[in-house]
This record gives structure tokens, sequence and C-alpha cells, in this order.
């Protein structure tokens, strides 16, 4: 059982690859599976962007990752900023039925997420988004 | 990620390696839109491709459209991650997979 494991960074895209790989070696430590290891990856590319664009429009800050092992092969990983309040749950599912044509990209990646985690919360605390997915790993 | 690109005639036969994502997705779209000019049809061999974001398909998106215009487009060696995605998503219904 590995310990609780976080890592501060600049919110900005390219950063991105910086937090995938600091999780990625902590889920092969852990023996994760490949597959959920990827859709991990996603969410990690859907969420970190999301807060690089969104979190701070008119200034730079900070997120942090925080990475804990749990019981029953969970794995829980919190993304923790200090931006505008928002909370992505609240977004409507996109329409994933419309055809070529009509089809839009909006909401679509917090959607892929919410699909492939076990479970995915949101709260507003001390002047703090924090966004956590969980997800098995064996 | 990287792009390889094998033109054949009017045959764009494009394999993706690696991921597709945020940081990655804007240099998919421009390699390969940069080589759609006379393409009808237009392969994407994904048997290399790791995962793919939303980003990766808005991509995807954009190129089906391009391509229904001028002729088709096709994916082939859709792992099974991606095509989870592609079916949760619906693009499974709006782009051809071989």
């Amino acid at each position: 059982m590995t310990e609780v494991k976080s890592i501060k960074v600049e919110a900005k895209v390219e950063n991105v690859a910086q937090v995938t790989n600091f999780v990625d070696a902590l889920l092969e430590e852990n023996d994760c599976q490949m597959k959920a290891q990827m859709q991990i990856d996603i969410a990690i590319d859907e969420l970190f962007s999301n807060i690089s664009y969104y979190a701070y429009p008119d200034s730079e800050g900070e997120a942090e990752i925080i990475v804990d092992f749990l019981p029953d092969d969970l794995v829980s990983i919190a993304f923790i900023d200090s931006g505008v309040p928002y909370n992505p749950l609240e977004k409507d599912d996109p329409d994933v039925t419309l055809s070529l044509e009509e089809r839009e990209i909006g909401g679509l990646g917090i959607f892929m997420v919410k699909k492939s985690m076990e479970k995915i919360d949101y709260k507003y605390e001390e002047n703090k988004n924090i966004l956590t997915i969980y997800k098995k790993i064996h | 990620m990287e792009v390889i690109k094998n033109k054949d005639g009017a045959k764009l036969e494009v394999k993706v390696v690696g991921r597709v994502d945020t940081t990655t997705a804007p240099q998919f779209e421009e390699e390969v839109k940069s080589q759609l000019g006379d393409v009808s049809k237009l392969v994407l061999d994904l048997a290399k491709l790791e995962y793919i974001s939303s980003a990766g398909l808005r991509v995807l998106l954009s190129l089906q459209k391009l391509m229904s215009k001028q002729g088709e487009m096709v994916l082939c060696n859709v792992n099974e991650v991606v095509k989870e995605i592609l079916e949760v998503t619906g693009f499974i219904n709006i782009l051809t997979i071989e």
C-alpha cells in the first residue's frame, strides 16, 4: 500500500504530460491494469486541461493532484485548484445520438470521464475546487 | 505521438502512434489536414494508438466532416480502449470502422 502522494504544477496545458507521468509511475508500482491506466490517463487529460483552460482566466495559478490508493483495489485521484468555482458534474451530458452534422464536442470530455470511472465527486472547500475520480486498478 | 503517412494516389493511409490528447491533437490535425488535398479515401490505422481524449475526438469529427464531402474515411485496427470510447460517445455511429 502506497502512501498518499501529490504533485503541484502550474495549471498550464503543457504540464499535462508531467502529471500523467507522475500518476502512471504510481499506478505501475501498484500493478494497475493497462486498460484502467489508459482510462485514468484520459481522465487526467480531460480534467487537467479543463483546469488549465478555465480555472484562472485572468491570472496564473496552480493545480495539485493527489493520488491515494484505497482498500478494494481503488485509487482516488483528486484535482485541486484555487480558481473560479466550477462543478463540471452539473453540466448536461451531451446528446451522443446526434448525426455527424449535428455533433458538438462540448461536454464530451467530462462525459467520457464519468462513464469510465467508478465514481467522481466534486466539492468546493476553502476556496478550492476539488474534483476526485475513483477507479478500480485490478 | 507520431503520425506516419503513406500516400498512394488518392488514398492516404495514416498510422497514429502513441497518445492523441490535448497537447498532441493539434499536431495530429495539422499533419493529416495538410495532406488531404486530392484524397478521396482516408484510412486511419489506429493499431498503435494508445488512447484518445476528447481533443482527439474533435479532430476525428472534423476529419470525418471533411472526408464526407470529398470521399470516405475509414478507421482500422481499433483497440479495445479506443473502441469503448467510440461506443460511449456515440462516435461509433458516425465513423466507419473496419
